[in-house]
Order: C-alpha cells, then sequence, then structure tokens
C-alpha cells in the first residue's frame, strides 16, 4: 500500500520535473511547445553518454544534463523559436513537430535506435523499509530532489525581482518593455529554465521510463495531459497534477490492473469537463 | 437560390467524371520478370519497431553479399520499403510492390497486424509471403501462401513451463504484454503449467504503451510465487529487467523466467549484470555453439558497426536462405505456387541450428534452448544449456 | 451590375462554382490514367483528403482545434470493417452505418467540447481518442484486438465493381464519395448554416445577441464532421480490407492535423491538397531514405512554418482565381 503510494509520488515528482517547462512556457508565454520532450531527450542522452563513455559519476551527470539541455533549449529559442511567439497556434504546432521529427531522427541516425541505459551509483540502488513498505532508494532520492526544485522554482518565481519581471512580462509585454524589463532576455531564460529542467526530468527517468529516439512522442501526450489539467497558473497546477496524475496511474494500475490504461484519460477529461481551465487556472487580464 | 450558377456548372461536370470512369484504363498484368527476380522487403523502419527492421534489412543484405546476388540464373534484387508500423501502408506498399514491381516474394513483416494486413493479398495474387519477425501462432493460418522463418511465442513458451516443472517452480505468476503474442505466450505458459500439476495465482497484461512496470511488479512482489513468466516485446526488455531488479525480487526469492524477447542479444548489453542468470527459452542466442553461427556473427558485425545480430536479423536470414533454396529447387521458376511447393518440407542447416519448415503448417521447425544469461568474457550472452529438439508450433499441433 | 455589390451578391460569389473547381476534379479523376500504377496511393490520398475535409469542417468553420479526430475515422473504420465481417458487405451500406454510427459518438462527444479554450478542446479530444484506442484495445472478442479485424469481406460498389489489385476501383470509389461528400460539405459552408456558424466563430457573444445559438451551431458541426471523419474511416476499411487499432491511434490525428494546416485551413480544398502534397512528399522520401524520412518531412514543416504557409495557399488560391477567372471568360 505504502509502496505502492511511494511509487506513484515518485512517478508524479517525475512527471513534474519533465512537464514544468512545459506548463511555463505553454501556461504562461501562451506557446504550445511540443517539442519539449527533445530537451528531455537531450539530457537523457548526454547522461547516458557521459556514463557509459566517459564514466562521469551519475549525480555530477544531473547538473550537467541540466546545463546541456538549457544550453540548447537557449540556442533553439534565440535562433527559431523566438520567431514564433507572435505566431497562430497552428503555426506553433506545425513548426514544433517538425523539430520532433527531425530530432528523432537524427538521433537515430547518430546514435541508434537501442534503448539507452544508465548506471545507478550503489548507493542509490538498493530498497529500504519504511512503515512496513518498502520502497526503492532510487525513488526516495527522486521524490526528494524534485520536491526541492518544485519549492525552489516556486519561490524563483513568487518572490524574486525575475520572477516578478516574467509574471509581468506575460501578462502585457508591452507594458513590460515600457516599464524598462528587457522581454525577450527575459523569455529567453525562462525558456532555457525550462528546458534545462525537462533534460534533468530526461536524466533522472532514464533509468524508470526508459530512453530511446520515439522519447519526444512518446511522452508528448503525457506532458500535455499535465499541463492541461494543471492549468496555467503557473507551476502549482503542474505540480499537484502531476502527482494526482501519477499517483492515479500507478494506483489504477494496481489496483484495477483491467483498466490500468484508461484512468490517466479518464481522469484528464474529468478534469478538463469539471474545470475547463484546468485545478488551478487564474483570470487573464485581456 | 433559382439562378444559384453552383448547380449548373456541378451537374455539368458530374456526368462527365462518371462518364470517364466507366473507361476503364489497360492495366498491365503482372507477368514473372525475365532475369531478376525481385523480393519486396516490408519492415517497420522507423517508430516503435524500427530496431526489428534495422537488423533484418542488415541480415537480408549480408546473406545476398554471401550468397551472391545470383540464383538458378536469376539475379536476385531487394526492395526495401518502410511501412512505420501501420498495417494500411504495409498493405499498400505490398500491393505496389506486387502489381508494380512484379515482385515474385514478399519478406519481412515486423509485427502480427502488419503480417495479417497482407494475407488476403498472398491468397489473390499468388506469391508467397514469408514472415521473418511477427509470432503470433494464428499468421500461418490466414493464408496457403504464408511461410514464417522466425518462431512463434507458443514454441517459445511451452519449453519454458516445462522446463519450469521440472525444476521445482510450482507456482507463478505471469505477466505480458497486452497485445497478440503476448496473449499467446500467457495462455499456452498457463495451460502447460497447470497440465503438469503447477499453479498460475495470476495472469497480468501490461498494456503495450506502459511507462511505468512499477505497479505490476509490485502485484507479482505480493503475489509472491516461486517465479515470474515474462514477456515484453523485443525493445522493452531493458526498462523492464532495471524495475525487476531494483524491487528486490531476488532477495525474495522470485525468479525470472522468460521467453527470449526480454533478453534480446541485441538490448543484453544495454541491460547489462541485471540480467545475469535469467532463465530463458528462445531459438537463437547470438552464442550459439556452431560454425555456421561465428561465422554469421562474426561477419554481421564487421558489415554493421559490430552490431550483434539478434533472433530478429535470424529470421531474415533464414527468410533469405529459404528464398534461395526453393529458387534453386524449382530451377528459377518464379511461380508462386511452384515456389510454395518447394519450400514445404525444405530443411536446412541455420545458424541457429537443424530447421525445416513443416508442410502442413508452413511454420518453421526448430530446435528450442534453454538458456541462461552468463558473463562471457566482458559480454552478456544467452548461454544455451540445454536443448528441446525439433519443436513444432504447439498451437497447431493442438488442433489435430 | 451596380459598383458596389450587395452582401447577397457577395456570397453567390463566393459559392460559385468556378471552372478550375471542375479542372481540379477532371485532373483528379486523370492522373489514374496517367499513372495507373499508383491508384492504391491515389485512394490513400482520397481519404486523407476526405479525413482532413472532416476536420475542416469543425476547424476551418467551427473553430474548434482537435487532437482526436482519429476516435471518428476509428470508429467510422471498425463499423464498417464489422459489417463487412458479419456477411453485410455491400459499401455503400457499410458508409452509411459507419457515418451513423460515427455521427452519434460525435454528438455524445460534442457536448464536452462546449466550455474551455483551444487548449481544453485539444486535450479533451485527445482524450476521447485515447480511451476509444484503449477500448478497441480491451474488446478484443469483437474488434480482434492489436491483431486487427480478421475476415472482411467486401462486396462490390453497386454490385458492380469489386475491388481489384491494382486499385483502380478502390480509387474511383474513394474518389466519387470524396467528391460528393465534398460538394455536400461546400453546399452546407454557403448555406445560411454556414454563414451563422461563421458569424459564431468570429465572435460568439455578437452571434448570441442576434439570436444565434452557438451551442447549437457547434453541436451540429461537429457531428457533421464525425460523420464525414466516419466515412473516411469507412473507406479506409473497405479499400483497404482490414482494420487494425493503428486507425485510432494518436499519430493519425496528428496527421491530418499537419495535413489540413499545410493546405490551409477554412476552405474546403486545404485539406485535401494537404492531403496530396504530404501523402506524395511521405511517398517519395521514404522511397529514398526509408530509415529517415521523418527528417526530411519535419524539416519542410519547419521551414514551410518560417516561410509561411499562408503564402503557399494564398499562392494556389490566386493561381486558382487567375485559371478560374479565363476559365470564366472563355
Amino acid at each position: 500500500m505504502l509502496t505502492i503510494l511511494f511509487d506513484g509520488i515518485a512517478y508524479g515528482m517525475l512527471l513534474f520535473v519533465l512537464a514544468c517547462g512545459l506548463s511555463v512556457t505553454m501556461g504562461l508565454m501562451n506557446f504550445i511547445n511540443l517539442s519539449h520532450g527533445v530537451f528531455s531527450m537531450a539530457g537523457g542522452y548526454i547522461t547516458a553518454f557521459l556514463i557509459n563513455r566517459w564514466g562521469v559519476p551519475f549525480l555530477l551527470c544531473l547538473p550537467l544534463a541540466f546545463l546541456f539541455s538549457a544550453a540548447l533549449g537557449m540556442v533553439l529559442e534565440r535562433t527559431l523559436y523566438r520567431r514564433l511567439y507572435a505566431r497562430s497556434h497552428l503555426d506553433q504546432v506545425l513548426f514544433t513537430i517538425g523539430i520532433v521529427f527531425m530530432a528523432v531522427a537524427a538521433v537515430d541516425y547518430v546514435i541508434g535506435s537501442q534503448q539507452q541505459t544508465v548506471k545507478l551509483p550503489d548507493l542509490l540502488k538498493g530498497r529500504v523499509d519504511i512503515l512496513g513498505g518498502s520502497i526503492g532508494l532510487y525513488r526516495v532520492f527522486i521524490i526528494a530532489l524534485c520536491g526541492c526544485l518544485a519549492v525552489t522554482i516556486q519561490m524563483l518565481l513568487v518572490k524574486t525581482r525575475f520572477g516578478s519581471q516574467l509574471r509581468a512580462a506575460v501578462d502585457d509585454p508591452r507594458v513590460a518593455r515600457g516599464m524598462g524589463i528587457n522581454v525577450n532576455t527575459v523569455f529567453a531564460i525562462t525558456f532555457a529554465v525550462g528546458s534545462g529542467l525537462a533534460g534533468l526530468g530526461g536524466a533522472l527517468g532514464t533509468d524508470i521510463l526508459g530512453m530511446d529516439p520515439t522519447f519526444p512522442i512518446k511522452f508528448m501526450i503525457y506532458f500535455l495531459i499535465v499541463v492541461t489539467v494543471g492549468g496555467t497558473s503557473g507551476i502549482t497546477g503542474a505540480f499537484f497534477a502531476s502527482l494526482i496524475l501519477g499517483i492515479a496511474d500507478v494506483g489504477g494500475k494496481y489496483y484495477v490492473p483491467q483498466i490500468g490504461a484508461f484512468i490517466i484519460y479518464a481522469l484528464m477529461v474529468v478534469v478538463l469537463i469539471i474545470r475547463p481551465q484546468g485545478l488551478f487556472s487564474r483570470s487573464r487580464g485581456k | 437560390m433559382s439562378n444559384h450558377p453552383f448547380s449548373k456548372r456541378v451537374w455539368l461536370t458530374a456526368p462527365v467524371l462518371a462518364g470517364l470512369s466507366l473507361l476503364a484504363p489497360q492495366f498491365p498484368q503482372p507477368a514473372a520478370a525475365q532475369d531478376t527476380v525481385k523480393i519486396g522487403v516490408i519492415l517497420p523502419m522507423t517508430g516503435p519497431s524500427s530496431s526489428t527492421g534495422r537488423q533484418q534489412e542488415a541480415a537480408a543484405k549480408l546473406f545476398i553479399q554471401q550468397n551472391g546476388a545470383t540464383v538458378a540464373g536469376k539475379k536476385i534484387e531487394l526492395i526495401i520499403k518502410d511501412d512505420t508500423g501501420a498495417p494500411d501502408v504495409t498493405k499498400r506498399l505490398a500491393q505496389e510492390l506486387v502489381v508494380n514491381d512484379k515482385v515474385s516474394v514478399l519478406l519481412g513483416f515486423g509485427l502480427t497486424p502488419l503480417a495479417l494486413s497482407v494475407a488476403p493479398l498472398a491468397t489473390q495474387a499468388k506469391v508467397p509471403q514469408i514472415v521473418t519477425a511477427a509470432a503470433t501462432a494464428m499468421i500461418t493460418e490466414q493464408s496457403p501462401f504464408i511461410v514464417r522463418t522466425s518462431f512463434t511465442l507458443p514454441q517459445a513458451s511451452v519449453p519454458m513451463a516445462e522446463w519450469s516443472l521440472k525444476n521445482n517452480i510450482k507456482k507463478v505468476v505471469t505477466l505480458v504484454t497486452d497485445y497478440g503474442p503476448g496473449l499467446d505466450a500467457e495462455k499456452w505458459f498457463s495451460d502447460t503449467m497447470t497440465k503438469g500439476g503447477g499453479t498460475v495465482v495470476e495472469n497480468l497484461r501490461v498494456p503495450l504503451r506502459n511507462p511505468d512496470f512499477a505497479p505490476f511488479l509490485q502485484r507479482v512482489k505480493d503475489a509472491s510465487p516461486d517465479a515470474v513468466f515474462v514477456f515484453v516485446p523485443s525493445g522493452f526488455g531493458a526498462a523492464f529487467m532495471k524495475q525487476f531488479v531494483e524491487r528486490g525480487f531476488d532477495k525474495a526469492g522470485i525468479k525470472l523466467i522468460a521467453t527470449g524477447d526480454v533478453t534480446d542479444d541485441d538490448l543484453l548489453q544495454e541491460i547489462g549484470d541485471p540480467a545475469l542468470g535469467v532463465v530463458n527459452t528462445h531459438h537463437y542466442s547470438a552464442s550459439h555453439n556452431s560454425p555456421e553461427n561465428k561465422a554469421f556473427v562474426e561477419a554481421f558485425r564487421k558489415a554493421n558497426n559490430n552490431m550483434r545480430p539478434n533472433f530478429m536479423a535470424v529470421g531474415a536470414y533464414d527468410g533469405m536462405q529459404l528464398v534461395y533454396k526453393a529458387l534453386e529447387k524449382t530451377k528459377g521458376n518464379t511461380d508462386g505456387e511452384a515456389l510454395m511447393a518447394a519450400m514445404k518440407g525444405m530443411s536446412w542447416t541455420s545458424v541457429r541450428g537443424p530447421v525445416s519448415i513443416d508442410p502442413d503448417t508452413r511454420d518453421i521447425v526448430q530446435n528450442i534452448y534453454v538458456r541462461k544469461v552468463e558473463k562471457v568474457g566482458n559480454e552478456l550472452y544467452n548461454q544455451e544449456f540445454a536443448t528441446i529438439e525439433a519443436v513444432k508450433d504447439p498451437f497447431k499441433a493442438a488442433k489435430k | 451590375m451596380s459598383m458596389t455589390p450587395t452582401a447577397h451578391q457577395m456570397m453567390l460569389d463566393q459559392a460559385r462554382w468556378r471552372w478550375s473547381e471542375s479542372l481540379f476534379w477532371l485532373l483528379s479523376l486523370g492522373v489514374l490514367f496517367a499513372f495507373p500504377s499508383k491508384a492504391l496511393l491515389f485512394s490513400q490520398i482520397a481519404i486523407m483528403g476526405l479525413f482532413a475535409l472532416s476536420l475542416d469542417l469543425i476547424l476551418g468553420y467551427g473553430g474548434i482545434v482537435s487532437l482526436g479526430h482519429a476516435a471518428f475515422f476509428g470508429v467510422g473504420a471498425y463499423a464498417a470493417g464489422l459489417m463487412a465481417k458479419h456477411g453485410l458487405g455491400d459499401p455503400l451500406l457499410g458508409l452509411a452505418v459507419a457515418a451513423a454510427v460515427a455521427a452519434c459518438v460525435g454528438w455524445l462527444t460534442s457536448f464536452l467540447l462546449l466550455r474551455g479554450s483551444d487548449l481544453t478542446r485539444l486535450m479533451v479530444t485527445l482524450g476521447i481518442a485515447l480511451m476509444l484506442f484503449e477500448l478497441a484495445n480491451r474488446m478484443a472478442s469483437i474488434t480482434g484486438g492489436a491483431d486487427g479485424l480478421q475476415g472482411m469481406m467486401v462486396g462490390p460498389v453497386l454490385g458492380l465493381f469489386s475491388f481489384d489489385l491494382f486499385g483502380k476501383t478502390a480509387y474511383l470509389y474513394a474518389l466519387s464519395v470524396l467528391f460528393v461528400l465534398f460538394l455536400l460539405a461546400r453546399k452546407i459552408v454557403h448555406s445560411t448554416f454556414g454563414l451563422s456558424l461563421r458569424a459564431v466563430k468570429g465572435n460568439a457573444l455578437r452571434a448570441g445577441a442576434i439570436g444565434i445559438s452557438a451551442s447549437s451551431r457547434l453541436v451540429a458541426i461537429y457531428t457533421l464532421s464525425a460523420a464525414f471523419a466516419g466515412i473516411a474511416g469507412a473507406l479506409s476499411a473497405q479499400t483497404t480490407q482490414l482494420v487494425s487499432l493503428d486507425v485510432l491511434d494518436f499519430h493519425r490525428s496528428a496527421d491530418v492535423m499537419l495535413v489540413l494546416v499545410i493546405g490551409g485551413v477554412g476552405w474546403l480544398y486545404g485539406g485535401i491538397i494537404g492531403a496530396i502534397m504530404f501523402t506524395l512528399m511521405q511517398d517519395w522520401l521514404a522511397g529514398i531514405t526509408p530509415q529517415y524520412w521523418e527528417f526530411w518531412i519535419g524539416l519542410v514543416l519547419v521551414c514551410l512554418v518560417l516561410v509561411g504557409h499562408d503564402r503557399i495557399g494564398a499562392g494556389v488560391k490566386s493561381m486558382v482565381a487567375r485559371i478560374s477567372g479565363k476559365g470564366s471568360a472563355a
């Protein structure tokens, strides 16, 4: 029982780190980015590469994965994505899907289609017994790390000057510019951080979710579900949505395996029917 | 709206269209090409099953490279197509290959629905369809022109159950991927187990697109069986194995038994140490000890950037072998029925061991090996330690 | 004629059948004679075109974005497939039943889409399609599950033309159905209903103020679109004589969206032209590089957006206008 709850939380936390960048770009910046998974894939592959080729320790790989994906996100944002902020949603969909196709085929060409694996440090292997349930250490690690990240990001958004600048830039870019906020830079940094988090999620998730060239397509749907169910109020929504979905998915598959595959979709549809704007919405001043 | 210009022009166009369509264009009839024998190879080269396509393409090309592109005075030409794993595309490609390219043989078919989609066409066009990958048992029953050189899941699962019964594994949970081959494996393993006096506590089915095995594994653990029997498609093995070990099954005394799909040669190295000691049954291991296989593995690695061949590669390699042998026997006659007659009962020494084509079911008869994952040098291999000779597909045998 | 056309005339002008359109349809028939060996590909294009046309009805005219349109394609395909499996192999009957079943599903689910933003609708449609996919997988005794539906026996069209190996009947059949349904769609979007729909899409609040109920219009067009998609699915099932889970798969919904956006949203021909471009390009690229064609498709999409696909759409439109101008003068 407790084990299942913990597994669900760990899965949810992983979803959160993977998707929270998207919930910022999509929810706050109103940019539909279906290629978000590409950055996760970048993080996962760079981790697998560093560990398997150069024997870099796993824990060191995590920040590297973050930096690598963030840099990639920054470059792509500056060169390509930036042009699409003002375009229609359909254009954004078309463009980002195109990026996904290219990334999938390119990774396949360069590295091959096989699954990537990472070696976890012994420290994170094994299980601990807590209150009669046995929990994998790696999952405990994920929960702790992602929990900290969630708090940090929330603090950044709410408490810091950058957070206020971002919110201002999103609400009304023109006025924000007038106030002397460099909107372009704010967006670029936000995009980079979001991509970096996706990369970190990819690195963390490789061991549990698997990592192959089709990752961006396979998980696109899950990211979208998290963002939509969470609503556009920023990352709080995404956080709770990930947790609920993670627990419901794992729990559902454990208790009623016959209908396990339905649960996450059904949950999403029900939530969206009751609250079309997602769990946590905010009124947008238009 | 009476003077609406819309309708008038439409009604002028429509009869013209209708009239023209009656003038049936003249279509060329399919005829056997003179000196070239074309083989249409349809494989999933992109999408989730692309690893199957890669292995098979490489093997088919290697076979031609090794055996020359001429047989019985005819030049062999491969036409390779990607069906992306979508059955309607498979069917269209097959149809185009038959009608436009006039292929004499269709070969490949990575997944069960893909193979099935072409079955009616094979019957209609009288073109042999050689299934080199898809492994649901009933495929060969769908057309008298289907031959299989891969394996069937009952073929691999029944020996696993028999071995388990002999080795004091009596209480088992099955965990399979929820689609045709998985259900085949589940049914035949469970039936054999139950008949032999064992019990199957639970049959778990994992959805085909399932990112996390955790809840299913937890259910297995709670049932605390002697062993868990697993089938997941080639490619899913790595993620499964990791979680299996992470959950501490070895310490709980739950053994893992599987069909060889889980410890696929292509992935084994990636899975790494967690796979050590897993007992499984299958028809091919890259470490199979025979001169034919050693030469094959070496050549395959050399031609493909050190990629290790897996059972998919061998399916295609033997598919090509079968085409060559049949052509030799018919002296280059590419008539579908003649080729089929030549293929039935054909036997040869494959890199996997002796094989033959069952003349009644057109399915492959082959040895099934019981293997254990061990470290050989720096690499992991499925080391064969017992052989069950000349296994026919139990599914069709049971019908008689 | 007065220099300032009345609104009535303007609408008539828009609805007018141009000679270039006749040319388009004659050409689409002519390609069969020019390239008989590609008949199968053409019928796949015609079906994709019809499917994209159905999406255009809700996206271009109703303003509803959907990432789950395969739901209706799949329902139609399974309906027609099951009919053919159980002895009712007449193709036209199959189309009718598929349309009816898909319309029912469309009508029922349309009520879930009346509220919410684009994103919400996108995800609700996606969720419904994915649930149907799992349902079809689960009900293997009826649908054949992941193995696909076996044993379809499709009769000859109108009792006369049976489906041949070359795909000639398949293409003519698919093209005729596409043509008839295209005319129907054309009639509808230029009818008063179609105009009221445009009003709702433009500004639902104002449309409501002049007495147009947004909800009933959206429900109606969504149901119609579902029926069209269902027919496309049925066509696919009948011409290929197979139905598998793939018809409900996510990639099908995504593909049709791409096709429509490439061809241009909101002018009925967009879906068909997109289908032609996308399928031909895919077939050509996959012929050259079976492993990595996706990369090039992706590159084309990216470039298309950067250059601006509306410009390509506008180019085609102006070309059509020019040709039809000449046509009318002659």
